[in-house]
């Protein structure tokens, strides 16, 4: 079974704007599918069209083989939503926030505390619960919107950035309790700027731009189209000058700093090889980018050049 | 959704509606309550007794159910365009969009929340009003359907306001050029038979004059309607009439996504 099947799904807006000119995407259940592109490609008005937050101009959009428009009521209860941005009456406490989206749903008063009590223990708001919203942090608010999107229990969760902005712990718990989710049977969909979150969560991707998929696979076969990786090695005595080598495309940053970029089916043990042989020492070595930093950029850049 | 989710959904937006007015209890509860006050100062103790009868009854007698029905639409209105309003504003509708909750229930949830105000705001000025004059009701069944049917009506009117409405201004806009003219020559203060004929026939053409009158009728047992050749029942015709009017336009926007869908 499917759990997000979108066909031929178009949506201009008044002015001309094509946000979307015919996407088909398919997500099975059970995934973890990151939705990538960059600003404006379309990800928000997808999310806004599946989520009824904008209306389509043509096509078909399916939640677990029910068709949105044949059968609205039941498409929506399999589905939780989290916002790009907070969408909660700030003045309102956080317990009342998660409890009353679980009534709009039509959950039982006892219900939709007790959904609303475990997730709010899950992700650590529960000393929160009775705080007016607005007096919360950042991060405290989007935790908020992740409890308010599960207290339903959908099949499917959509997330559109949930991590933006919000500091590297909250982002590490949220990731955490996200795979959790996941491996107890929650489809996933996020789209997020954060690349490396994507690489680490997601088993199967697409990237849109300029309202077309232009990629749509799974991660693991996306990362091996990678053709050159940069490395960065910090090393343990500074160099003076580069010492001459043809294996390697080299530059030294600074005298602690070499940048070595490898091409694809050069393995690693290869480079520290050669720096050994050259009396190099390293401490440390990272990754420049991430590396479905360097796809992305790729099939982005790609798709301008080909729709200029 | 099944009848008895649907039920708990509408529970759920009642109660947060409520929640929302009686938090702010101070702006929304408490300032009808001295505007009335003033009202039976100014007008009916110091110029009412220099007034006399008005309609075949005291001044302030007079002046109770046309005070307590504006009170009435007035809250109601500004309820409902408020709230709905300010969850678009902050995006807040969003949480009801996402879910099943059918147009109808989103509707109805809302309009109950200006009723509910609308008519917590009637009581207490009945109240307020009863330090001033011995009231007594002539027809209860009457003034509850009068006051209760006005009130949807006129919580039909703001949620179809705050649809439409795209900024502050806009909320109150209709309130300040268009419902309180209408509700203060709708014949609070005076009888409409004081005027000269031609502005009685220019005042027939305001609906506001009917429910008042009704209202009124409900109360004392005699208004202006019967004096002008109109019986209640046209009135209340006209309320339910306006009801189904306003009612369906509110559901045909919000299935076009008028103001909350893009």
């Amino acid at each position: 079974m499917k759990a997000l099947s979108i066909s031929n799904l178009k949506k201009e807006y008044a002015g001309g704007l094509q946000a979307l000119k015919g996407i088909d995407l398919e997500v099975q259940r059970g995934d973890f599918f990151a939705l990538l592109g960059p600003n404006g490609a379309g990800k928000s008005t997808t999310i806004g069209i599946i989520s009824s937050l904008v209306t389509k101009t043509s096509g078909q959009v399916k939640i677990l083989d029910i068709d949105i428009d044949e059968n609205h009521s039941l498409a929506k209860k399999k589905l939780g939503v989290v916002g790009q941005e907070v969408n909660f009456n700030q003045f309102e406490k956080v317990g009342d926030i998660i409890r009353n989206q679980a009534g709009y749903y039509g959950l039982s008063f006892k219900e939709a505390r007790e959904n609303a009590k475990h997730y709010m223990r899950k992700l650590d708001i529960w000393d929160k619960r009775n705080e007016q919203a607005r007096k919360l942090s950042g991060g405290m608010k989007r935790r908020v919107m992740v409890a308010k999107a599960l207290v339903n229990n959908p099949e499917l969760l959509i997330l559109d950035e949930p991590t933006a902005g919000v500091d590297i712990e909250l982002r590490r718990s949220l990731w955490d309790f996200l795979t959790e989710i996941n491996e107890n049977g929650t489809t996933i969909i996020l789209t997020t700027h954060y690349l490396e979150e994507a690489e680490r969560l997601c088993r199967n991707i697409a990237i849109i731009d300029c309202g077309e998929i232009v990629e749509n696979t799974s991660m693991q076969e996306l990362l091996t189209r990678l053709e050159v990786e940069t490395f960065v090695f910090d090393l343990t005595s500074p160099l003076e000058k580069l010492p001459e080598t043809t294996r390697f495309n080299m530059v030294l940053e600074n005298p602690s700093r070499l940048k070595v970029t490898i091409e694809k089916g050069q393995g690693l043990n290869s480079v520290f090889n050669s720096l050994s042989e050259l009396g190099i020492e390293i401490s440390s070595m990272r990754n420049e980018t991430g590396r479905l930093e360097e796809l992305f950029l790729g099939l982005v850049d790609s798709n301008l050049n080909d729709t200029k | 959704m099944t009848p008895t989710e649907q039920y708990r959904a509408l529970l759920t937006i009642l109660y947060k509606e409520i929640h929302r007015f009686m938090r702010i209890w101070t702006q929304t509860l408490i300032p009808p309550a001295i505007m009335i006050m003033l009202y039976f100062v100014i007008f009916g103790t110091l110029i009412g007794k220099r007034i006399g009868q008005m309609g075949g009854f005291d001044y302030m007698q007079f002046m109770i159910p046309g005070l307590i029905m504006m009170s009435v639409i007035s809250n109601s209105y500004s309820n409902v365009v408020s709230s709905f309003f300010g969850q678009k504003f902050a995006r807040s509708i969003e949480e009801l969009l996402i879910t099943p909750l059918p147009h109808y229930l989103i509707l109805l949830g809302w309009i109950l929340g200006g009723v509910a105000r609308g008519l917590l705001v009637g009581a207490i000025v009945t109240f307020v009003s009863l330090w001033f004059y011995d009231l007594s009701v002539d027809n209860w069944a009457l003034s509850i359907f009068v006051v209760v049917t006005t009130s949807i009506l006129f919580s039909l009117g703001g949620f179809l306001n705050a649809l439409f409405a795209e900024s502050f201004d806009d909320i109150s806009i209709v309130p300040t050029f268009i419902m309180q003219p209408l509700i203060y020559l709708g014949g609070v203060f005076y009888s409409i038979q004081l005027l000269p004929s031609f502005w009685q026939t220019v005042s027939l053409a305001n609906p506001i004059l009917y429910m008042i009158n009704a209202f009124r009728y409900s109360i004392l047992g005699s208004s202006d309607l019967e004096a002008l050749g109109f019986s209640i029942s046209y009135a209340i015709f006209m309320i339910i009439g306006f009801i189904l009017l306003l009612g369906s336009l509110c559901l045909w926007f919000l299935h076009k996504g008028r103001g909350i869908r893009s």
